[in-house]
C-alpha cells in the first residue's frame, strides 16, 4: 500500500505516478479480500454437505472497485497521451517549466 | 410513481447518458439533457416536499431489505442536497447551448453531455443512497466523468489540471476505500442506519479510529478542505464554462453531504468530541479562510480569483461542522446551500464575460461592466452576497456561523469570519473596479451585452441570492430539519 | 506480423475458443463463478488477441468503432432498462421477482439480461479503450 502511494507522491514521471495509483488501489483490494476470508470456509457456492463459507460481499465490492480502477488507469493514461502531445513530455518538471501557471 | 421518486431520480439521467453519446451532432443531446434536468429538478423538489410532510423515505433496490440489500434512504439532508444539484444542473443547461457551443469542438459535443449526465448521475446518487461502499461507487462515478470534462477546457493546462485532479480525487477514494473497509471488518454492514446501530459497541477500537480517520481524510480531499484544496484551482480554472458553474456549484456541496453524514449520522454521538476532529475543523476551517482570501487577491485570472474564493467558502462551512453544535450545523447547511447559489450566479457572470471577450484576465476586461449592464449587475449582487452583506442570501448564513460561534465563545472564530468579510471586499472590490471604473480599452468598447440565454439562468440565481437573503423562513425551515434528520445533539 | 505462421496458426485456433468460453462465464453466471465483467473482458481478449496478429486495420474490420460506440450505450440500456421493466411490473427497481410468472424464473431471466447488458457494455469499453490508444499514433 505504502510502495503504490510513495510512488504517486514521489516520482515526476506521469506515466509511473499512474502506475504507483494503481499498485495502491490493488493493494486496498486484497485488503477487501482478506476481509472476507472465513477461517476454513469454502468458496461462497451453495454445495451440498458445506455449512460454512467465505463471505462473498467483499468479493462483489472489489468487483466494483475494479472496474472504476480500469476506468481511471484508462482515463488517465488517455490523459497522459494527450499532455504528451500538447507539451512534448511527460515529465512533470519539464511541464512546469514549459507552463509558470501550475 | 410516488414510492419510486428516489430511484428515478438517479436512472432517469443514467439512461439518458448512453443515449445522448448516440444522438446525432446538433442540438439533439442538448434538448435530452435539458428535459432530462428539468424532470430531475422537479422530482428533487416532490421529494423533498414529501420528505418535509411525509417523513423518511426507503426504498429497497431490488427488493432485498436492509441491510442485506442497498436502501436508499432520503431524510431532509439528502432532499435537500439533490434539490441544490438537481436545480442548479436545470439552470446550467439553458446557459449551456450557446457557452458549449462555442468551447468545445462539435464533434465531441454530444459525449460531452453524456459525461456531464453521467456526473449529474453521480451527484445525486451519492446524495440518493444509503449505502456507504455505494457512496463511494457514485463518488468515481461523478469525478471520473468531471475529470474528463474538465480536461475538454480550451487550453492545454486543463490536461494537466485534469490529471492532477485526477490523481487526487483517485488518492482521495482510494483513501475512503480502506476507511469503509476497515470499518466494514469491525461492524460487518455497510448500511448507514445499520453501521450508525453497530458502531457505539466498538467505538473504542483502534481499527475503527483509523478507519474514521482514511473516510475524513479522502472525503476532505474531495471536498477541497484546506490543507488538500491544491487542485480545485486549477481544475476550476482551466475546465469549460459550463462545467465550472456546475461543480463549483454542486460537487464540493456534495462531498460536504458525504463530511455532515458520516460525522454525525454514522458515528454515534460521542466520537466527535471525544477525537480532536472538531477542532481540526475548525483550525482548518480558519486557516483556509486566511490564506485562499488572500490568495484570492493575488489573482489575476478571474476565475482562479474565485475558485479560491471557493475554498476560504468551503472553510467557513468546515467551522460550522467543527462547532459540531445544532446551531453550527445548521450554518454549515445554510451556507452550502447559498453558496451554490452565489458561486453558480458569480461563474456564470464571469461566463457571460468570456462568452464576449474569450478571456477573464483582469487587465482584458477593464470598462467591461459599461458594455454589459446586466452581467455586471449580476456580479455585483451576488458579490455583495458573497461578502456578506445584509439582504443578500450569504448574510444569513454568516450570521448563523457567527451566532454559532458566539455559543461556543469562539472569539477568535469570530474575529476571523468577520476579516475573511473584509478580505471579501477586497477581492470583489478589485473585480468591480477593473469592470466598471477603470476606463475600458478600444476593442472593449465594442463588446455587446450578453445573449438573454446566457443572462436568464444568471439572472434567475441573482433573484434567488436575494429572495433567499429576504425570506429565511425557508432555509432556515429546511436546514433546522435536517440537522435534526442528521442526529446532531442540540446543545 | 503476416510472416509469423505459427502465430497467425495458433491464434486463429486459440480465438474461437475464447469466444466459447466467454459465453460459458457470460451465461453460466448464475450457477457458478463468472458473469458479465469477466465475459466482457475475456471477449474482448479475443479481439485484441486478432488485432495483436492480424492488424488494428482488420479487426477494426470486424468491429468498427462506430458500432462499439452504440453497443456500449446499448449494454447501460438494457441494464437500465431491465430496471425500468421491473419497475412497470410492481416491484422495486431491479426487483426481477416479478419479470415472468415464478419468482425464480423472475429472478434467472432478471440477473441474464443485466449480466448480458454489463458484458456487452464491459467488451465494447474495453475495445474502444484498446482501439483508441493503439490508434493514436496513425495518420
Amino acid at each position: 500500500m505504502m510502495a503504490g502511494f510513495y510512488t504517486v507522491i514521489s516520482r515526476g514521471n506521469l506515466v509511473k505516478k499512474i502506475i504507483g495509483l494503481n499498485i495502491f488501489q490493488v493493494s486496498v483490494f486484497l485488503l477487501y479480500i482478506s476481509i472476507g476470508t472465513v477461517a476454513g470456509g469454502a468458496a461462497p457456492i451453495i454445495t451440498e454437505g458445506v455449512e460454512l463459507y467465505s463471505n462473498p460481499l467483499p468479493h462483489v465490492l472489489i468487483l466494483t472497485a475494479i472496474v472504476v480502477g480500469v476506468a481511471t488507469t484508462a482515463l488517465g493514461l488517455a490523459l497522459v497521451v494527450r499532455i504528451k502531445e500538447a507539451y512534448g513530455t511527460i515529465e512533470e518538471g519539464e511541464i512546469h517549466e514549459q507552463d509558470h501557471s501550475l | 410513481m410516488q414510492e419510486h421518486l428516489s430511484i428515478l431520480l438517479v436512472v432517469i439521467p443514467l439512461v439518458a447518458a448512453p443515449i445522448a453519446a448516440m444522438l446525432p451532432r446538433g442540438r439533439m443531446p442538448w434538448m435530452v439533457t435539458l428535459m432530462v434536468t428539468f424532470i430531475c429538478a422537479i422530482l428533487a423538489g416532490m421529494q423533498l416536499w414529501t420528505v418535509v410532510h411525509d417523513g423518511t423515505i426507503s426504498y429497497e433496490l431490488g427488493g432485498w431489505a436492509p441491510p442485506w440489500g442497498i436502501e436508499y434512504r432520503i431524510d431532509a439532508v439528502n432532499a435537500m442536497v439533490a434539490l441544490i444539484v438537481a436545480g442548479i444542473a436545470a439552470l446550467t443547461l439553458p446557459y449551456a447551448l450557446l457557452s458549449v457551443e462555442k468551447e468545445i469542438p462539435e464533434r465531441q459535443i454530444p459525449l460531452f453531455y453524456s459525461a456531464f449526465l453521467l456526473c449529474f448521475t453521480g451527484l445525486l446518487g451519492i446524495t440518493q443512497t444509503g449505502d456507504i461502499f455505494n457512496v463511494f461507487v457514485f463518488l468515481e462515478i461523478s469525478s471520473l466523468s468531471s475529470y474528463a470534462l474538465i480536461s475538454l477546457g480550451r487550453k492545454r493546462q486543463a490536461l494537466t489540471s485534469a490529471y492532477q485532479y485526477l490523481i487526487m480525487g483517485t488518492l482521495g477514494a482510494t483513501f475512503f476505500l480502506i476507511g469503509v473497509g476497515l470499518i466494514y471488518s469491525q461492524t460487518g454492514t455497510l448500511n448507514m442506519m445499520d453501521l450508525a446501530e453497530r458502531l457505539p459497541e466498538v467505538s473504542g477500537l483502534k481499527t475503527v479510529h483509523t478507519g474514521f480517520a482514511f473516510i475524513m481524510i479522502g472525503v476532505a480531499l474531495k471536498l477541497a478542505l484546506f490543507p488538500l484544496h491544491l487542485w480545485l484551482p486549477n481544475a476550476y480554472t482551466y475546465a469549460p464554462t459550463v462545467i465550472t458553474i456546475f461543480l463549483a456549484a454542486t460537487a464540493t456541496k456534495v462531498a460536504l453531504y458525504v463530511m455532515l453524514r458520516i460525522l454525525f449520522t454514522i458515528f454515534p454521538d460521542g466520537f466527535v468530541s471525544a477525537t480532536p476532529t472538531g477542532d481540526l475543523f475548525i483550525l482548518s476551517g480558519m486557516a483556509g479562510i486566511l490564506s485562499a482570501s488572500i490568495y484570492a487577491i493575488y489573482q489575476m485570472d478571474i476565475k482562479r480569483l474565485l475558485a479560491y474564493s471557493s475554498v476560504a467558502q468551503i472553510g467557513y462551512m468546515a467551522m460550522g461542522i467543527g462547532f459540531a453544535s445544532a446551531m453550527g450545523v445548521t450554518a454549515t447547511i445554510i451556507h452550502l446551500f447559498n453558496h451554490a447559489l452565489m458561486k453558480g450566479a458569480l461563474f456564470m457572470a464571469v461566463g457571460a464575460i468570456i462568452y464576449r471577450i474569450g478571456v477573464c484576465r483582469l487587465d482584458n476586461i477593464q470598462g467591461l461592466g459599461r458594455q454589459m449592464p446586466w452581467t455586471f449587475g449580476a456580479i455585483v449582487i451576488s458579490g455583495l452576497s458573497l461578502i456578506g452583506v445584509p439582504g443578500t442570501a450569504g448574510f444569513v448564513s454568516k450570521w448563523y456561523l457567527v451566532l454559532a460561534a458566539l455559543e461556543q465563545e469562539a472569539w477568535i472564530a469570530v474575529a476571523i469570519i468577520l476579516i475573511g468579510s473584509l478580505l471579501a471586499v477586497v477581492y470583489m472590490g478589485k473585480l468591480i473596479e477593473a469592470l466598471y471604473f477603470k476606463p475600458a480599452t478600444e476593442t472593449n468598447l465594442a463588446v455587446k451585452e450578453a445573449p438573454m440565454l446566457l443572462l436568464i439562468p444568471t439572472g434567475a440565481l441573482v433573484l434567488a441570492n436575494i429572495y433567499f437573503g429576504l425570506d429565511t423562513e425557508l432555509t432556515v425551515g429546511v436546514a433546522e430539519r435536517a440537522t435534526q434528520a442528521l442526529g446532531v445533539a442540540a446543545k | 506480423m503476416t510472416h509469423n505462421l505459427i502465430l497467425r496458426v495458433v491464434s486463429k485456433s486459440l480465438i474461437p475458443l475464447i469466444i466459447v468460453f466467454a459465453l460459458y462465464v457470460q451465461f453460466h453466471g448464475d450457477f457458478g463463478p463468472g458473469g458479465g465483467f469477466q465475459a466482457g473482458v475475456i471477449l474482448s481478449a479475443a479481439i485484441i488477441l486478432y488485432a495483436l496478429v492480424f492488424g488494428l486495420d482488420a479487426a477494426e474490420q470486424i468491429i468498427p468503432s462506430g458500432i462499439l460506440r452504440i453497443l456500449a450505450g446499448l449494454g447501460v440500456l438494457i441494464y437500465a432498462g431491465t430496471g425500468i421493466v421491473t419497475l412497470f411490473s410492481g416491484g422495486n427497481y431491479l426487483d426481477y421477482s416479478g419479470l415472468v410468472g415464478s419468482q425464480i424464473a423472475g429472478q434467472h431471466l432478471g440477473i441474464l439480461l443485466v449480466e448480458l447488458g454489463v458484458g456487452i457494455t464491459v467488451f465494447s469499453v474495453m475495445l474502444i479503450i484498446f482501439f483508441a490508444f493503439a490508434g493514436r499514433g496513425r495518420p
